[in-house]
């Protein structure tokens, strides 16, 4: 039974007074406990995935499918159990803690504010809140309560960010790039905290991530996401030792290489398409150097293989000649 | 920042260029309207706006008389019509004199900094002091009352707003590489000051030129109206109103309303205008 | 913060300064003998002599301002020789009716702006409504708006006064009403506009995004984030309306016939009653310079981020 379930979701936003299809179909359930890593450049909409999870879409938007929590759907929920949802079930991790929390309110108010909300005493919330900062690795909790979050650097302000979300005990975190906006030498220690406290938690994620890398070393399974489309769904485990769409080839190949640094960086030839451009084949078809007419006439179903799910016509007989792609020794051999 | 992935919002009515402009056409219409008025005035005003005629005050809208007369029984349209030129030219030049001496002390100051720049901002602050209309009355106790002292005096009091405005905009063309480029390719300081940098602020200096229009002619109207101003028998806006308002209680509020109507119409056109040219340059530089 | 205070407080008080030099200086760049000017035009030679020595007339400037300056302090404005009575007795019956007057006003520019302003940013239809409301209102004088008041409520519908304060609290309230809204109309509006810019671009940002993903209610969305956060804008530029509200005092009191600071003012004017002149100029002067300082407090109460002394 899954905790999350995303059913052939779609998006439209409104654009100029036009909507815009900026989620095609992405069919992504997730387990208790679960970490999904939701991977994809920018444009492909993966943080309109974990907005439409939350409801945070704009004013205006369409959307198509269905989100259900613990079988509940998301989407019918009324404003009351909107209400609920947000306050007890699902937390959401911003990716600039700068201006995502109210810079004239003090980071005490910030953390408490959501178990205020659902009515509980703000003595009571304190005490929760001061035990949290110290295991997100935030000293002196008194100070910080009283301090305000421009008094506070970008990492510490995201652990705070961590802290105010963990303070809800939900049962699901949607993390937005939550370290992306943050110093390359503080990024790291964030993570593993946001690992660390997951984990120990039980609690399921939906990362939303451009860093391949990074999604692969905190999260169970990897989703890719080109053009609103889901092409691809697979076990962490699998990621590099079983290749089967071009594209996740190609995202892993051009990746620098911490072994042998001085090898040219292969890059994925052509540009990255958005959603309301594709045409009625596979999105990634013209950049693919796998890509055969069927390619561009017909889009490819998200289907079971093995352990997880691909949206290639080629995937089966590609299995084995993408490695040697991904593989940097391979590669420049 | 590259939070948002796909355009969240559609960029707030950037107006087109190819699609009409209907706030614009009108209200530089409008604008245009009283501009011929004020200038044609002999030729339009079907009536000399100073012949009074006592036996025909307070009259209602008639063939001979079209908006009717005032307490005096003079032409109510000729003495609107005639009434434009003392109402605007007065704004007018307040406006040209502020804009040209802060825009020359901004620039100035924004090139040399230093104790320059630290006086012009300090007398800046001491005018900022005086409301407008304060510093009017206070230059007509000293000169007495008329056309010219309170023009001067609201000229004085719009400098140091123009000042701060164009200030900061030329300070930040001022950091800007081209003024350097400019620089390091010898160009003399005042070529580039008047070629570039005046160039580069003049879409900012007519947004506040149109902006500031509306409130000079609220100000030497109010002037006019407490009587420390232009003085009956003369036709202006802020006088008739000021004239007509012992006709209201005998229940001929015509004069004044009618008075009040134009000044406000030429205010809310020359905000509106700002407005939109503003809201369009924002347009510019987000495209 | 108190250091910040401290500043601020340092440079009000020199421009106050500068703004009195420039007040009491008024006399002496004025065209003519200050010592006729400040008897009102025509005077015997003897009464001139007297005044000339009872304002120290012959000693060097900053002697006379000093002098001034010390009077002014002490509570004394100064002798007004048209009327020939000191300055301080002519006002005392006269502030009064202005502050009444213009906190009237003040409440009705805060609440109208902030209710429209608000109602004009949440709401689509009531917004496009507004602007075009909004838009018209900052275009009516105080006097144009009194002369309209008076007609359609005075005169056409009797409902209130056309002249006059009152004498009681109730009967001040209603004789002011009129006034007070003629005084209002353009800086409500113009409080309007700004709120709703405010409000909106408030709306946007990523921090009520944060607040709205964790379930708090749109109530507290919109009081502790938005409005909260609105009114930092909205403060900074208060300033204007203050000014405005001296100004347009001046005007209106005139208009209704109201017995206070402005009409004073402007009949001193009228009368060439120098010493008057000066006195009401520098207490309109030192009030919007006070009014604003104290804004610029209320605005660091209200941002933090200014607190720490970087603008």
């Amino acid at each position: 039974m899954s905790v999350l379930e995303i059913d052939h979701l779609a998006v439209d936003l409104p654009v100029e007074g036009v909507l815009r299809r900026v989620l095609h179909d992405v069919t992504l359930p997730i387990a208790p406990g679960e970490a999904v890593g939701l991977v994809g450049e920018s444009g492909a909409g993966k943080s309109m995935v974990s907005r439409a999870v939350i409801r945070l879409l704009p004013e205006g938007a369409a959307v198509h499918g269905d989100i259900r929590y613990a079988g509940d759907s998301v989407l019918a929920m009324g404003r009351p159990a909107l209400r609920h949802f947000r306050t007890h079930d699902v937390a959401m991790i911003f990716q600039d803690p700068r201006a995502h929390i109210n810079p004239v309110r003090t980071v005490g108010d910030f953390l408490v504010e959501a178990l205020v909300e659902r009515g509980e005493r703000r003595e009571s919330a304190t005490t929760t809140v001061t035990a949290l900062l110290a295991s997100v690795g935030v000293s002196d909790p008194e100070r910080r309560f009283r301090q305000f979050p421009h008094e506070l650097s970008g990492g510490l302000l995201q652990r705070v960010m961590i802290a105010a979300a963990l303070a809800v005990s939900p049962t699901l975190l949607l993390a937005d790039e939550p370290t992306t906006a943050l110093d390359v030498t503080t990024q790291s220690d964030v993570m593993v905290i946001l690992d660390a406290r997951r984990r120990e938690r039980g609690l399921a994620m939906l990362f939303v991530t451009h860093d391949l890398e990074l999604a692969a070393a905190v999260c169970d399974r990897i989703a890719v996401l080109y053009a609103g489309l889901l092409i691809e769904d697979v076990p962490t485990g699998d990621l590099r030792r079983d290749l089967r769409h071009p594209y996740t080839a190609g995202l892993l190949a051009s990746r620098p290489d911490p072994v042998s640094p001085r090898r040219r960086l292969a890059a994925i030839p052509g540009r990255p398409l958005s959603a309301f451009e594709i045409g009625p084949g596979c999105p990634f078809a013209p950049r693919c150097p796998f890509a055969v007419a069927r390619c561009l006439s017909e889009r490819p179903e998200l289907r079971d293989l093995d352990t997880g799910r691909v949206a290639c016509h080629r995937a089966e007989e590609l299995r084995g000649q993408l490695l040697s792609i991904a593989t940097p020794g391979a590669a420049s051999a | 920042m590259a939070r948002v992935e796909a355009p969240l919002v559609a960029p707030t009515e950037a107006p087109s260029r190819r699609r009409l402009d209907w706030v614009l056409v009108s209200t530089s219409s409008v604008i245009a309207l009283l501009v011929i008025m004020a200038v044609f005035a002999p030729l339009l005003a079907p009536d000399d706006p100073n012949y009074a005629n006592i036996l025909a005050t307070n009259q209602g809208p008639s063939a001979a008389h079209l908006l009717g007369t005032d307490s005096f029984g003079r032409d109510l349209l000729s003495r609107l019509i005639y009434g434009a030129r003392l109402s605007l030219l007065g704004p007018a030049l307040i406006i040209v004199i502020a804009t040209l001496v802060g825009t020359a002390l901004a620039i100035l100051s924004a090139w040399y900094g230093g104790w320059f720049d630290r006086v012009a901002s300090r007398v800046a602050d001491i005018l900022f002091a005086f409301p407008g209309l304060i510093f009017a009355m206070l230059a007509v106790a000293m000169f007495g009352p008329g056309l010219l002292a309170p023009v001067v005096a609201l000229s004085i009091s719009y400098t140091p707003y123009l000042m701060r405005v164009v200030r900061a905009e030329a300070l930040r063309q001022r950091n800007l590489p081209y003024v350097a480029a400019c620089y390091v390719e010898g160009l003399r300081v005042r070529t580039i000051c008047t070629r570039h940098i005046l160039r580069n602020v003049m879409p900012l200096l007519l947004v506040q030129a149109a902006l500031s229009f509306g409130y000079a002619l609220v100000d030497l109207a109010a002037i006019s109206y407490l009587g420390l101003g232009v003085q009956p028998p003369t036709p202006e806006w802020g006088v008739m109103v000021s004239t007509g308002q012992s006709a209201i209680l005998a229940g001929h509020p015509q004069e004044s309303l009618l008075a009040g109507l134009m000044i406000v119409v030429t205010v809310v056109a020359f905000n509106l205008l700002g407005d939109r040219l503003a809201t369009r340059q924002k347009g510019v530089v987000r495209a | 913060m108190w250091k910040v205070v401290g500043e601020r407080a340092v440079s009000l008080v020199v421009t106050l300064l500068m703004a009195s030099v420039g007040i009491y200086g008024a006399l002496f760049l004025a065209p003519g003998n200050p010592a006729t000017l400040l008897a009102g035009g025509h005077a015997t030679p003897a009464v001139l002599a007297a005044i000339e020595r009872s304002e120290h007339l012959n000693e060097p400037f900053f002697a006379r301002y000093w002098h001034w300056l010390v009077a002014v302090l002490h509570g004394n404005l100064g002798q007004s020789f048209v009327y020939r009575e000191p300055v301080t007795t002519l006002l005392a019956g006269r502030v009064g009716n202005t502050v009444f007057l213009v906190l009237y006003a003040a409440a009705l520019i805060i609440a109208g702006g902030v209710v429209l302003g608000l109602l004009g940013a949440l709401d689509r239809r009531a917004g496009a409504v507004i602007t075009v409301v909004t838009s018209v209102g900052l275009g009516i004088p105080s006097f144009v708006a009194a002369i309209a008041l008076i007609t359609v409520f005075s005169v056409k519908l009797g409902w209130f006064p056309v002249f006059g304060t009152g004498s009681g609290w109730l009967s001040q309230l209603w004789h002011l009403t009129l006034p007070a809204v003629a005084l209002a109309i353009s800086w409500t509006a113009y409080t309007a506009q700004l709120t709703k810019a405010a409000v909106r671009e408030e709306l946007g940002r990523e921090h009520v995004e944060t607040a709205r993903s964790r379930g708090i209610s749109t109530r507290h969305v919109i009081v502790r984030h938005v409005l909260r956060n609105a009114m930092i804008p909205i403060t900074t530029v208060s300033g204007l309306t203050v000014a405005g509200l001296i100004a347009g005092d001046v005007v209106v009191e005139q208009a209704f016939g109201i017995n206070g600071l402005g009409s004073f003012l402007v009949q001193s004017t009228l009368q060439k009653d120098f010493a008057s002149v000066q006195a009401v100029s520098l207490i309109l002067v030192a009030t919007f310079v006070v009014v604003n300082g104290l804004v610029d407090v209320w605005s660091l109460v209200l941002d933090p981020r200014l607190r720490a002394g970087r603008a």
